[in-house]
């Protein structure tokens, strides 16, 4: 495609990737899976459709109408394979791989499709430090690190203090309100908690602490990261968990982790919560929260609930952004280069 | 009164912060994989100029700013106020002086002008991007000297100051680019 002169490349339909990045794409699919291959990691294949969503209240799933044999149903797109994939390692699957697209609403700009490809997988008897360690593995299977070297890993603690001089566990909303004025941050309409302990979210109180701790994440410590090349933070703070399990201790910890690659989020992983109650708990909690912002409610997987009631094996799981390693391999700056159709022209 | 939701932002729509008319002239989204998301937009206020940064909570409403841009005719002025007609509704309106502005030194009666309104109210005033206006005052020259050169100071009726080439006299008709105070063209009178 870059073969062709300027004025003819500018038609609509051609690909927004060209030839040698989607090569590049069909040799790190195929290298993954050989990776996978090599480790008795079995891939499969879940469904795009459920019959449940997810109830995160910071992701919108697509949703799509069945008309048919069985009567009118509601549908949702897959934001990611992991309840599907949680079902069979509960019924004795082992360590599983899925390449797979996902979906998120009103995701779209410089590092977002709404549209993209998740590679991720579950290991059984690994926690996240292991998975960590593989996961570090593969960005050297792929050619994206150099063998031998080591990705450097920070606790989201160690994070906070390094880049923005506060400890996250512990500081309070005005702390960090100080913090974001300091780095010439505006934030509009701001009324902070002054109590750290309220973790809920809602638009008429303002920004809690969580909110607060992303701003200085996103703003500050973010664009320090994209100078580091590849780092892991792990341990995030209790209040942001999803569905990771919690470490008891003075400060509980999330066991979660994620992978930046230059700044860019390009992972996210769990040392899984496997109990039941907790797991339902912690979906119900995410609706309350979806029907107080006035939010779309979404329907809660009970499969996923029962399968977590016959019993999840201990595992630790984690999910990629595989076009955004394909950036970093590529030297690209933006998803739609290295996306064949980004969703402007698909 | 209508507002936007950060959804719906995008360059060039007009929302009002701290009670000033603002224009949006970059919006990035800040999207991390599991939590809030931001919008960070950089904006200019309409009425100072002044270009500042903003992060806004992904979800979060701000309130439209009633700002419209409106070709008008100007009239005249009359030492406080610059008069403006609407040309379809004969409607007239008056514009302060900080609103006018820069465009003072280049109106001319009858010019069709660019009103940016705020609440009806003048915002800015845009001359047009030529103006046809008569030398009233410049050295005479060298005669017969064709070659521009330097140029030389001349002053324009509505009392704005341009360069312009030697050979010009008082009294010609000049065409001037606004945008770069720059003589363009002699005009031949009709």
């Amino acid at each position: 495609m870059s073969d062709l002169p300027a004025d003819l490349d500018k038609s609509h339909w051609r690909p927004s990737a060209d030839l040698a990045v989607i090569r590049l794409r069909a040799d790190l699919l195929s290298r993954t899976r050989q990776f996978f291959f090599e480790r008795q990691v079995m891939e499969v294949e879940t469904p795009i459709l459920s019959h449940a969503g997810n109830p995160d209240i910071y992701i919108e799933s697509f949703r799509s109408e069945y008309e048919g044999p069985g009567g009118h149903q509601g549908l949702y797109l897959q934001t990611s394979p992991e309840f599907a994939m949680k079902r069979l390692l509960a019924a004795g699957s082992g360590p599983v791989f899925q390449i797979c697209k996902a979906f998120r609403n009103e995701e779209l700009g410089r590092i977002h499709n709404p549209e993209f490809t998740m590679l991720e997988w579950y290991r059984p008897g690994f926690d996240h430090h292991q998975l960590m360690a593989e996961l570090q593995e593969l960005i050297i299977h792929l050619g994206v690190l150099e063998q031998g070297q080591t990705i450097q890993k920070l606790s989201y603690q160690q994070l906070f203090q390094t880049y923005a001089g506060l400890d996250p566990h512990k500081v309070g909303g005005e702390a960090c309100l100080a913090c974001i004025r300091e780095h010439d941050i505006q934030l509009n309409d701001v009324k902070s908690y002054a109590n750290p302990e309220n973790l809920g979210y809602n638009e008429k109180l303002g920004y809690n602490r969580d909110a607060l701790l992303a701003v200085i994440l996103t703003h500050v410590i973010e664009p320090e990261l994209a100078k580091r090349g590849f780092v892991f933070v792990y341990d995030y703070p209790q209040s942001q968990a999803s569905l990771a399990r919690i470490r008891s201790g003075e400060t509980p910890v999330a066991e979660r982790f994620e992978l930046y690659g230059n700044g860019l989020e390009l992972a996210n992983g769990f040392n899984e919560l496997t109990d039941k109650t907790e797991q339902l708990e912690r979906f119900c909690q995410d609706q309350a929260l979806r029907q107080s912002d006035n939010k779309q409610e979404v329907d809660i997987d009970q499969l996923l609930i029962e399968a977590l009631d016959h019993g999840l094996p201990d595992c630790a799981g984690v999910a990629v952004g595989f076009d955004r390693l394909l950036m970093l391999a590529a030297g690209k700056n933006t998803l739609d280069e290295v996306l064949a159709f980004p969703f402007g022209k698909a | 009164m209508a507002s936007y939701s950060t959804n719906e932002f995008r360059g060039g729509l007009k929302i009002m912060l701290d009670s000033d008319p603002y224009i949006i002239v970059e919006n990035d989204i800040v999207k991390p994989g599991k939590g809030q998301a931001f919008n960070r937009v950089k904006v200019r206020n309409l009425k100072t100029g002044r270009v500042i940064d903003r992060t806004f909570k992904s979800g979060e409403s701000v309130e439209a700013a009633d700002v419209m841009d409106t070709s008008m005719q100007y009239l005249y002025n009359d030492g406080e106020f610059w008069h403006f007609m609407d040309p379809d509704s004969f409607e007239q309106i008056a514009a302060s002086e900080a609103a006018v502005g820069d465009a003072a030194k280049w109106l001319k009666e009858q010019d069709t002008c660019e009103v940016t309104l705020w609440n009806g109210v003048p915002l800015t005033v845009s001359p047009p991007n030529f103006v046809e206006l008569a030398v009233t005052e410049t050295d005479p020259g060298l005669k017969g000297d064709t070659s521009g050169g330097g140029g030389k100071p001349a002053t324009l009726e509505t009392g704005a100051v341009v360069r312009v080439p030697l050979f010009i006299q008082i009294g010609e008709v000049l065409k001037v680019d606004t945008r770069t105070a720059e003589y363009v063209s002699r005009v031949k009178d009709a």
